[in-house]
């Protein structure tokens, strides 16, 4: 069942994360462009080799997302989908454009996800009340409207906040752990200069002692959000021989969707990456014990943690141990985001946060993680959140 | 910020509901095919997919599943009530719901433990805390 591991990524492209953009704004439309350009260059292919692509949705239409794109960009495509998954959308992209390779309907799909601030609308349409609640929908008939905004569990702090407590009462809770996970990964983002957090390392006790926001998650346990933006390129076998650098397979993949609200989950600190990461492995043939990266989703720390054990690097309730047992960092025992993840890294806007777990492992498997390079990377384990821990999408990624 | 408090908006499914509330009780919907409790109120039960549901009064009595302590409101209509003790209570025939809990300090709340409705007005609309059983 599933992939054969003859579509590969040989492309990558991103824009720097930055907390204060300063620079031109850009719609998406051209953010696309930009960054498709820059993917295809980086893979060593031209623009008409491409024939697919996968979007999230975009600001410029509510509508014909895909038809848009390839308009603005002059391409023809035989394979066009819009992700709508959350977090998980670019890791869903990429399984998406890799199963439309396999089946032969296309050679060459673009996966983007731009993340820069727009240029401000000099005819600003009214405000709509019902978007102040962050990704909750508060449109009428919506039960998030009608059962989640008025308790005020709204956005996405409370949620990940309620499967901590729960998993403390559950398992027990080893604050210093969690925040271990915030520390290792800034470290990775020492090693990356793209990273909003490049040149500011952190300690276990920073972690603790910064502000609380929702019971138990600190401040520097969650995401910092951030401009970005990042693409990469799908290729079939036969393109791939063309390009430059090592092709990076899909060699598995896995998705699985739940709830939209976590209250309704049937464990609250069971995450669905576990059947997501399981159907990855068993695609691939591979074991968790045989990945060199995992390159986990991290809006929390908490994320991260359910991750590790529900994906089954250990046995459920043991994270906090594994986590004080292994050095989460590039040159460590059991590297997790070595780009920094997006504790450390930063979240750019949009849909771009989730692409840099793909794109970090992709560059791993090449060998292009400059600074934070891991000795002989040959698999990785990518995962995408969305939802509130209840979109998951997994995929393996190995080396030719 | 009280006036721009958002407040459930009843469809014609969830009305019964709402209306419970108002009058000070705890209805749910019950499957009549599989038995299943039903929550948020639906058009269809959500075990077995039976368009048969009646409305049941209940206690509204359960146990605390979850909490978590917003220090930050997480939205600016809730900046009033910070702390707000933001849970999840799992009602005793096993549905979980949204809800928040008053008449306790943050350091009281413990996972599991007993829980009794309070019916909150809120503006125009009755809203179903939950407090110390």
């Amino acid at each position: 069942m599933g992939l054969k591991g003859r579509a590969a990524v040989t492309g990558v492209a991103d824009y720097k994360n930055v907390r204060k953009y300063t620079g031109k704004r850009k719609f998406f439309l051209e953010q696309w462009a930009e960054l498709t350009q820059l993917a295809l260059a980086d893979a060593g292919l031209s623009k008409h080799d491409v024939d697919g692509l996968c979007c999230a949705a975009i600001p410029e239409s509510t509508m014909f997302a895909p038809a848009t794109i390839a308009e603005y960009l002059g391409l023809q495509v035989n394979f066009a989908e819009t992700v709508d998954l959350g977090g998980a959308s670019p890791v869903s992209m990429i399984w998406r454009a890799a199963a439309a390779i396999e089946m032969g309907i296309c050679e060459a799909v673009v996966c983007a996800a731009p993340g820069l601030p727009i240029p401000s609308n000099p005819n600003p349409p009214p405000k709509d009340p019902t978007r102040v609640y962050g990704s909750t929908s508060a449109k009428w008939g919506s039960p998030q409207a009608e059962y989640d905004v008025p308790y005020g569990n709204v956005a996405q702090n409370a949620g990940y906040a309620l499967i901590a407590q729960r998993y403390a009462a559950t398992y027990g809770y080893d604050e210093r752990a969690l925040a271990k996970i915030a520390v290792d990964q800034r470290t990775n983002a020492q090693g990356n200069p793209n990273a909003v957090f490049y040149g500011e390392p952190i300690t276990i006790d920073d972690v603790l002692q910064s502000k609380m926001i929702a019971d138990p998650l600190h401040i520097l346990e969650i995401v910092m959000p951030c401009a970005g933006g990042s693409a990469v390129v799908v290729v079939s076998e036969r393109l791939a021989k063309k390009c430059k650098h090592r092709p990076v397979f899909v060699t598995g993949f896995g998705e699985r969707l739940t709830t939209r609200s976590v209250t309704y989950a049937e464990d609250m600190t069971v995450s669905p990456v576990g059947p997501a990461a399981a159907s990855a492995f068993a695609m691939s043939g591979k074991k968790p014990k045989d990945v060199d990266v995992l390159e986990a989703y991290d809006c929390y720390t908490i994320t991260v943690l359910l991750t590790i054990e529900d994906s089954g690097f250990c046995s459920k309730g043991e994270g906090t141990a594994f986590v004080n047992e292994n050095d989460l960092t590039f040159s460590g025992s059991f590297p997790v985001n070595t780009h920094g993840g997006q504790l450390g890294a930063g979240q750019a806007a949009g849909m771009a946060g989730g692409m840099s777990q793909p794109v970090e492992g992709v560059r791993q498997i090449m060998g292009r993680a400059d600074g934070r390079q891991i000795a002989n990377c040959n698999a990785a384990l990518i995962t995408g959140t969305g939802g509130i821990m209840s979109e998951q999408s997994a995929i393996i990624l190995e080396g030719a | 910020m009280e006036s721009n408090r958002p407040l459930p908006i009843p469809t014609p499914n969830s009305e019964p509901f709402w209306k419970g509330l108002a009058n000070h009780q705890v209805t749910l919907q019950q499957c009549n095919d599989c038995a299943a409790w039903v929550f948020y109120p639906r058009s269809h039960c959500n075990g077995c997919l039976s368009p048969n549901l009646t409305w049941t009064e209940v206690t509204g009595n359960g146990t605390l599943y979850s909490y978590t302590v917003a220090r930050r409101p997480t939205a600016p209509q809730f900046a009033d009530d910070i702390p707000q003790l933001i849970v999840v209570v799992e009602l005793n025939e096993g549905v979980r719901l949204n809800s928040v809990m008053i008449n306790v300090a943050p350091e009281a709340l413990i996972i599991g433990m007993a829980v009794k409705p309070v019916f909150h007005l809120q503006n125009s609309a009755t809203l179903l805390y939950f407090e110390p059983a």
